[in-house]
C-alpha cells in the first residue's frame, strides 16, 4: 500500500510508520480532527478473503475521504489508524476466518489523517459451505462506548 | 391445487385492494390459482410460513433472510425505488432534540414489524439505551404507535418512513423525526417458494415487464414503485449477511 499523501492532510498530523500482518508497512500522518459519525447511516463494504475491498456504500465513501476508485482494490488496512493495537485486528481475523461474526469499537483513519469511530460487525460471506469473503457493517456508537475503548486501546499500546 | 401468495404486513392499510388487483392480475397472467392472504401482523404470517401455507411473497428483508436460507424461496424481483428506511420520532414538543438526549427509562412505542424496530434499535444505540433500560409498548399498527405518543404515553416511536408519510397531516404536525435511518442496502423482495419454483422464471419476466403498460404502470403506483427489478441470488445473500450483523 501507499504511503499516505502529506498533501492531503489537514493541519498539524503527527507521523507514523504502520507495520501490518504481512510485514509491509505505510507512513502514515494523524491529526487530532474527529468526523462524527453521520446519524441513521450505516457504512457497509465487503472484502475478498484476503481482505481486499470488493464493494462499498457511500457513507463508506464519504466517511473515509477517499474516493471510490481510490478504494476499490485496496486493502481494507488503508483505515487502519496508528491507536487502533493490531491485537484487535488479529482477534478480528481469528474469528472472521473461523466462520463467525466480530463486533468491536474501531478507530478508523481518514484520507485528510483525521479519524472517525465506529462500532463494527464483520461476517464471512458463506457460500455453499466456503468463505467467499467478508461483509462490514459499522454503526454509530455511543460516546460512553468510545472513551471506554480509547482508554483499552492506549492500555494495549503501552509498550 | 392453489397457492399461496402473501405481502408483508409493513404496508399501508389503504393498500390492501391495490394487493388484492395485484393478485388477480398475477392469476390471469400466469394462468395459475393463487390465493392471496393478507395477515395483520408480523407474528401470524411468521406462523403461515412456519406451517408451509406461503408459496409467494413480498417478504421484508428480514423474513426473506429465513425464507431464502431455510426455506429454500428464491428471489426473483425487488421494487424499484427508496430503500426501506425508518424513523424514529416524538411528539413535536418534547425536550428531545436528538437520539443522545433520549435517557433510560425512554417509553418506546413500535409493532412487531422486525425489520423497522431492529434498526430502530440500532439508531438508540448511540444514547446507550437498549431493550434492558427502555420500556417497549407493542402496538398493533402503526396508526396506534402515533397516538400513544400524541397522547403521552409513549417518550418514542418507530415507525416505517412509508407509514410515517401516510399519517394525516394533523398527526404528523404533532410529532417529530428525531433521526431517519439511512442504511441504504436494506429492501422487500419478491420471492418464490419451491412449489412454484417450475414457475420462477415466468412469475420474474412478467413482473420485469409489468411497467411496460399502462395497467401495469397503474398498479405499480398504487403498489408504491414504479417498476420491479431484477434480483440476483447474490444480492440477496448479500443483504442476509448484513442483516446478521444488525441482529446480533
Amino acid at each position: 500500500m501507499q504511503d499516505m499523501d502529506r498533501a492531503h492532510i489537514a493541519g498539524d498530523a503527527a507521523e507514523h510508520v504502520l507495520t501490518y500482518a504481512d510485514g509491509t508497512s505505510r507512513r502514515v500522518y494523524v491529526t487530532s480532527i474527529e468526523t462524527p459519525y453521520p446519524h441513521g447511516k450505516l457504512i457497509v463494504s465487503r472484502t475478498n478473503t484476503a481482505g481486499i475491498i470488493t464493494q462499498c456504500n457511500q457513507s463508506f465513501v464519504d466517511m473515509s475521504g477517499y474516493a471510490m476508485d481510490e478504494l476499490i482494490g485496496q486493502p481494507h488496512s488503508i483505515l487502519r489508524h496508528p491507536a487502533m493495537p493490531a491485537a484487535a485486528f488479529r482477534d478480528l481475523w481469528d474469528t472472521v476466518q473461523a466462520g463467525r461474526q466480530w463486533h468491536g469499537y474501531v478507530k478508523n483513519l481518514r484520507k485528510d489523517g483525521g479519524h472517525y469511530w465506529v462500532y463494527a460487525a464483520v461476517v464471512p460471506n458463506i457460500r455453499d459451505g466456503n468463505i467467499a469473503g467478508y461483509t462490514s457493517v459499522r454503526r454509530e456508537p455511543s460516546r460512553v462506548n468510545i472513551e471506554a475503548s480509547e482508554a483499552r486501546y492506549a492500555e494495549m499500546n503501552r509498550p | 391445487m392453489s397457492f399461496n401468495f402473501t405481502v408483508s404486513p409493513s404496508f399501508p392499510n389503504e393498500r390492501i385492494s391495490d394487493w388484492y388487483i395485484f393478485n388477480t392480475w398475477l392469476q390471469r397472467s400466469l394462468s395459475l390459482p393463487i390465493h392471496l392472504e393478507l395477515y395483520d401482523n408480523f407474528g401470524a404470517q411468521r406462523a403461515a410460513i412456519a406451517a408451509g401455507k406461503v408459496d409467494m411473497i413480498h417478504a421484508n428483508p428480514f423474513d426473506a433472510s429465513l425464507l431464502v436460507r431455510e426455506k429454500g424461496f428464491r428471489a426473483i424481483a425487488r421494487p424499484e425505488g427508496p430503500p426501506d428506511e425508518m424513523v424514529v420520532v416524538t411528539a413535536a414538543d418534547s425536550p428531545a432534540q436528538g437520539i443522545p438526549d433520549l435517557t433510560p427509562g425512554t417509553r418506546l412505542a413500535c409493532t412487531d414489524d422486525p425489520c423497522v424496530n431492529t434498526v430502530g434499535r440500532i439508531l438508540l444505540e448511540p444514547a446507550n439505551l437498549d431493550t434492558g433500560n427502555t420500556v417497549e409498548h407493542r402496538r398493533d399498527t402503526y396508526i396506534q404507535v402515533a397516538k400513544e405518543i400524541l397522547r403521552g404515553e409513549a417518550d418514542i416511536g418507530f415507525l416505517p418512513v412509508v407509514a410515517f408519510k401516510s399519517l394525516s397531516s394533523l398527526v404528523r404536525r404533532d410529532l417529530r423525526v428525531l433521526v431517519t435511518s439511512d442504511a441504504q442496502v436494506i429492501q422487500h423482495v419478491f420471492l418464490v417458494g419451491p412449489a412454484l419454483h417450475e414457475r420462477g422464471d415466468d412469475i420474474a419476466r412478467l413482473l420485469l415487464a409489468m411497467h411496460e403498460t399502462s395497467k401495469g404502470i397503474a398498479m405499480l403506483e398504487a403498489l408504491g414503485a414504479t417498476s420491479w427489478q431484477p434480483v440476483q441470488q447474490e444480492d440477496v445473500e448479500f443483504m442476509i449477511d448484513i442483516i446478521s450483523t444488525l441482529t446480533q
